[in-house]
């Protein structure tokens, strides 16, 4: 293959065409990053100066108080810690569920294999809808507590699925050899198939993390009036619908008041960058991971 | 002799001891599967059972079995309400939108980066096109909404700057417009992430196709449409049929986001119908009777779609 960005001594057509594809992948780069840099640039500015307005990829006036200012707000650190537990949390016991449940589906000698199989795919179509579920929350007890972010999505089939095609792939003859050796089924998935698994299983947590972490709704649904209880998306979707224009009468408190009152614009964005970081750290490190696994439960679904 | 007829009486004779023979022996599979089908039972199944609540005038005091039928008062209701028609007016304005540009805009891009030639280019735009999906819709929305603001938004100042138009404009204020920011948006986010399937599958075709259609003087345009469309057409079909079967289920997450009151009549879909109606005025069976209708439309459109589908293509899901 020839390197370079266009291959000389080619065609007219062929120039003009790389120079298209190049000029639309720029393009394309601009418009997905630079939100996001302008958002961080007005969030890293004295926020008084960010109303002038002007402010591209670099803060003018640069500070950290916007910072400072969410920071001291109590509800805002509630919220995080809340946000974390439930990332965490809802991570081990996605990641348990999904590779105990994908383990058995890999055992073709497991005789209620095609039972659970079946029962599983069929969530993938079927759904009772939002207020059947909301009705099962509530009469479970599960409203205003923590629990509602954990339980009820603990199993997700598809999850399941992108795991089992990745056991597929690991030779049978690797546990029956676990077997001779006196290992029973438990011991084989602890000792066997969960280290080897480990790409997919970071894929799936990756899922698993940043689904928990971006979850609002059920916050809103479920915990709204709990203040020990909201998350850290939650808040910004308080914070952000409050100073949209005329954005609905919300059932606003003290924070997004007070947060609304002083400058919105710049302490907005700061809260979407901390909102933000996390999934940016986390991501390119796992890429090759999910890219697989991605591919995989296309191609097997 | 003796032997073989005891064990061939003993199978047959109770096959119901052999199940529990294996049960016994695969006594730690059950154990990691069954507690987790239970789960999957109370929280994906039951609520199913909560249908029955479209057909009740439900109270929420009394149990499912203990409240008044009605039949199918309520789908009456939903079929002479105006509002109705217009969140399926919405839905399926947004999703058509969302289906056609989700779909053309992920190819054409995943084709174009595929013939980046740079290796470290490509993962680069790569990486960078992804993080949008990693976001929230709050953050999406927030950045969406930041971008097209009247006061130094990104877009309004970009347009300006080019004398495209002369004042800025209120994006956000205009319902007209509200379908294509909604469709705009999701490109936005999702372009990347949907440009990883197809990649794979161009990853997937021979390049001794390639070498040949060079050697017969192909040009790269030529070539992309005559071998790299061609080979992930399968693909494409699949992910059509499977996108046809959710068409109507949207949700009302960006909507939710992304709407305010003065487009209200632009941004309510089925699913914010049922969350404003339904649940946000305690009507449960009314917003039940939206639900079902919902989950109706979207099985009887993946099967339309999966025959239509195989008819013409021979290729399908089911």
């Amino acid at each position: 293959m020839k390197a370079g960005l266009i291959a000389k001594g080619t065609p007219w057509s062929d120039r003009a065409f790389d120079i298209v594809v190049y000029v639309v992948i720029t393009i394309a780069t601009i418009v997905t990053l630079y939100p996001f840099l302008n958002v961080l640039a007005i969030s890293l500015n004295d926020s008084t100066d960010s109303v002038r307005g002007g402010i591209t990829i670099f803060p003018r006036q640069f500070t950290l108080k916007n910072y400072e200012t969410i920071f001291a707000f109590s509800g805002l650190i509630t919220g995080l810690k809340i946000s974390i537990l439930r990332t965490i949390t809802g991570t081990i016991l996605g990641l348990i569920s999904a590779s105990m449940l994908a383990f058995t589906l890999s055992r073709v000698d497991f005789q209620g294999r095609k039972f659970v199989s079946t029962f599983l795919a069929l969530t993938m179509y079927v759904s009772g809808g939002l207020i059947p579920s909301y009705i099962l929350i509530k009469d479970l007890h599960m409203m205003g507590t923590f629990a509602v972010y954990v339980l009820p999505g603990l199993v997700s089939a598809f999850n399941v699925f992108v795991i089992r095609s990745f056991i597929d792939g690991i030779p049978y003859a690797l546990q029956e050899s676990a077997k001779l050796d006196g290992a029973n089924d438990f011991t084989i998935y602890w000792r066997v198939i969960l280290p080897l698994t480990k790409p997919a299983l970071a894929t799936i947590a990756l899922f698993l993390a940043v689904g928990q972490w971006n979850s609002w709704f059920d916050t809103y649904l479920y915990n709204g009036s709990q203040d020990h209880l909201t998350t850290l998306q939650y808040e910004l979707m308080k914070v952000i619908q409050s100073t949209t224009t005329n954005a609905d009468n919300f059932r606003g408190r003290n924070m997004v008041q007070v947060m609304a009152s002083i400058s919105p614009e710049s302490v907005k964005m700061a809260i979407t960058i901390i909102v933000t970081v996390p999934i940016l750290v986390v991501y390119p490190f796992l890429q090759r991971y999910f890219v697989k696994g991605m591919t995989l439960g296309a191609v097997k679904s | 002799m003796k032997a073989v007829t005891t064990m061939k009486s003993k199978t047959s004779a109770r096959p119901k001891s052999r199940f529990w023979h294996i049960f016994a022996q695969q006594k730690y599979l059950y154990l990691m599967s069954l507690p987790f089908v239970l789960w999957v039972f109370v929280f994906s199944y039951l609520p199913l059972w909560g249908w029955m609540m479209a057909f009740q005038k439900f109270k929420p005091a009394k149990s499912f079995l203990h409240q008044d039928w009605v039949g199918m008062k309520y789908f009456k209701e939903l079929f002479h309400d105006d509002q109705f028609f217009q969140a399926l007016r919405n839905t399926l304005a947004m999703s058509v939108m969302g289906l056609i540009a989700g779909f053309v805009i992920p190819i054409v891009f995943a084709v174009l980066l595929n013939e980046v030639r740079l290796g470290l280019l490509k993962r680069f735009v790569q990486t960078i096109s992804y993080l949008p999906h990693f976001v929230s819709w709050v953050v999406a929305a927030g950045i969406v909404t930041k971008m097209l603001s009247t006061d130094n938004g990104a877009v309004n100042e970009l347009l300006v700057g080019l004398h495209l138009i002369d004042a800025p404009i209120q994006f956000a204020g205009k319902g007209n417009l509200f379908w294509g920011i909604v469709t705009a948006s999701d490109v936005w986010k999702e372009t990347g992430w949907n440009t990883i399937i197809y990649l794979a599958a161009i990853a997937g075709i021979g390049p001794e196709l390639y070498e040949a259609a060079r050697v017969d003087g192909a040009s790269r345009l030529q070539q992309v449409w005559n071998i790299t469309l061609p080979g992930i057409r399968s693909t494409i079909i699949i992910l059509v049929i499977i996108s046809i079967g959710h068409l109507i289920s949207i949700g009302f997450e960006k909507q939710f986001l992304l709407g305010n009151n003065l487009v209200r009549d632009y941004s309510q879909t089925l699913d914010l119908y049922a969350l404003n109606y339904g649940l946000g005025m305690g009507r449960y069976s009314f917003g039940t009777a939206i639900n079902i209708f919902n989950s109706v439309v979207s099985v009887i459109l993946l099967f339309t779609a999966n025959g239509i589908f195989k008819k013409i293509t021979k290729e399908s899901i089911i």
